[in-house]
């Protein structure tokens, strides 16, 4: 659905994106992760033909962005949630979709029907002839959701959709999102949010003017450090621990009564820990499995790029 | 270009200045003034006390005909400003330009919504005004003044060139103001001229026929496409979203 080669964007001397290639697939759910000033609203904007490529390719659907006469049939088959929602605040919500709806020439009877869905569907109905400056942050964010579809686009752009927003209303924002994602529309997620990634992406790409690494949460879970087993005991001596060294040849860390153990296939190697343990008088408590986490993973590759 | 997209963007900016009173009021407050409170000066100090004669009283109706030229210039400028940085603030021109809209598009709309209410107001003002200065003068001229071919010319060549103007002014003003007010104190500038031209009337120093409202309205021409061209250059949505926010 989205196919990008090469990607460059440079605004005089400094360069924001660096020869991006990816591509995200009809349905999918695909998130750019970086920190602020990589990039990421730069990409949107141009895969949105806000802004004008300096080099490379990028294409939507069958249409090329950077092609003048591309553009219109691009923005028509997309919808946009920017980093700042951008409503109307002396307008309704409903005067607000209604306005869209008609810039992207959404026929009257479907325009109404699709206005009531969306607003229903976000708890906004109730408000829908109240101005939309009187809304909180969150009533504003998932009005500003409604917007981007009010036109039934084939693919969603949503640039930090949760950022700022207490654990209610952004949790009731992914919780829409992942309802989209079921629709099978195709949605690029800016965010910060390693959590949010985590559950609503297929695929991640983290970015930092140039795309750092693509995959699946769980790829790029798995492919940077080993899972690790963690064993609390009853007591850790001096005597354990180097009696457990000589028997496990596995890197060991010990923190206070913990022992933090490198494992290459937790299933396998746990049992004979276990009973490495038990054998030298060790009295085991608790083993947990420590899988490295997304925010790991996003920490030491933005941090080797440094 | 498509009117009806550039219509629809005009018709939300309507809506959006129907509901600020501030704007309402300055719809109404200059207006009024022309097309009312001129003639009733005509009314108090000419035809009343009779401190103007006959040729004294025709000059100052000439020149009080040209305050709705200077109307058209400071009206869109208030709406213009508004509607361009009040966007600029609401942070609301990215999602707008991510629609399947053209800048063209964008920009006519802008300027339909900023020049029909202000032209609007300006001939309502001007019934007002003819009607009204034909009945407090009508005694002393013996006649009614109004309509005659210097006022049509006002109205119908420099009214909307000046409302233009204005417009296209504001467009560039608005590219690089952050505040509504700031903008519209700057887009005043536009206007200054127009003001020269009453003062120089009221002197003497300009005779405020046909022919001077032609040329009048001949140097506006220029303007506009000047300001045209560089308003349309300005109004770019890469230049929009990289520069103005």
């Amino acid at each position: 659905m989205i196919n990008i080669e090469n990607l460059t964007k440079k605004f005089g001397e400094v360069t924001a994106v660096d020869g991006l290639t990816f591509s995200v697939d009809e349905g999918e759910v695909f998130g750019f992760l970086g920190p602020n000033g990589a990039g990421k609203t730069t990409t949107i904007r141009m895969l949105c033909c806000l802004i004008s490529k300096t080099s490379g390719e990028a294409r939507i659907a069958d249409y090329q962005i950077g092609k003048a006469t591309d553009s219109l049939q691009i923005r028509k088959m997309i919808g946009l949630v920017p980093d700042n929602v951008g409503l109307y605040d002396d307008l309704t919500a409903f005067e607000n979709l209604d306005f869209y709806g008609k810039l992207y020439e959404c026929p009257e009877e479907r325009r109404k029907e699709n206005i009531e869905r969306f607003l229903k569907m976000l708890d906004l109905w109730e408000r829908k002839d109240t101005r939309a400056g009187s809304f909180s942050k969150g009533m504003k964010q998932k009005l500003a959701l409604a917007r981007a579809l009010v036109h039934e686009p084939k693919i969603l752009f949503l640039d930090e959709p949760t950022a700022n927003l207490d654990p209610e209303s952004a949790k009731t924002v992914r919780d829409f999102i992942l309802e989209i994602k079921k629709q099978g529309r195709t949605i690029f997620l800016n965010t910060h949010n390693l959590d949010e990634a985590q559950r609503i992406c297929d695929r991640i790409g983290i970015i930092k003017t140039k795309l750092l690494t693509v995959g699946t949460p769980e790829q790029l879970r798995g492919s940077l450090s080993k899972p690790k087993t963690e064993i609390r005991l009853a007591k850790v001596t001096e005597d354990l621990v180097s009696a457990l060294r000589k028997l496990i040849p596995n890197k060991m860390e010990v923190s206070g009564d913990k022992l933090i153990i490198d494992v290459n296939n937790p299933d396998k190697e746990n049992p004979s820990i276990i009973s490495a343990i038990t054998s030298t008088g060790g009295q085991v408590r608790e083993v947990t499995q420590i899988v490295p986490s997304l925010e790991d993973v996003y920490l030491q590759i933005v941090k080797e790029t440094k | 270009m498509r009117i009806s997209k550039a219509w629809i963007v005009a018709a939300k900016d309507m809506r959006i200045f129907l509901r600020k009173k501030y704007l309402i009021y300055s719809l109404v407050a200059l207006p009024l003034i022309i097309g009312i409170g001129l003639p009733l000066v005509l009314h108090l100090v000419g035809a009343k006390k009779q401190a103007l004669n006959g040729t004294a009283l025709l000059s100052v109706m000439n020149a009080f005909s040209f305050f709705f030229g200077i109307g058209a210039g400071v009206l869109p400028i208030i709406l213009a400003s508004y509607s361009l940085v009040g966007e600029k603030i609401e942070k609301s021109l990215e999602p707008l330009l991510a629609t399947p809209i053209t800048d063209s598009e964008l920009l006519l709309g802008k300027s339909i919504a900023a020049f029909i209410p202000p032209v609007c107001a300006i001939y309502i003002s001007s019934i007002f005004f003819m009607g009204l200065s034909n009945l407090w003068t009508h005694n002393i001229l013996g006649y009614s003044y109004f309509p005659n071919w210097n006022i049509g010319l006002i109205l119908l060549a420099v009214v909307p060139l000046a409302a233009l103007l204005s417009i296209e002014w504001s467009v560039i003003v608005s590219s690089r103001a952050t505040d509504v007010r700031a903008a519209q104190l700057q887009s005043m500038l536009v206007i200054i001229p127009f003001f020269i031209i009453y003062i120089l009337t009221e002197i003497g120093a300009i005779t405020l026929d046909t022919r001077t409202i032609g040329i009048i309205s001949g140097v506006i021409l220029v303007a506009d496409i000047i300001l045209f061209f560089l308003s349309t250059k300005t109004f770019q949505r890469e230049e929009i979203l990289t520069k103005w926010m």
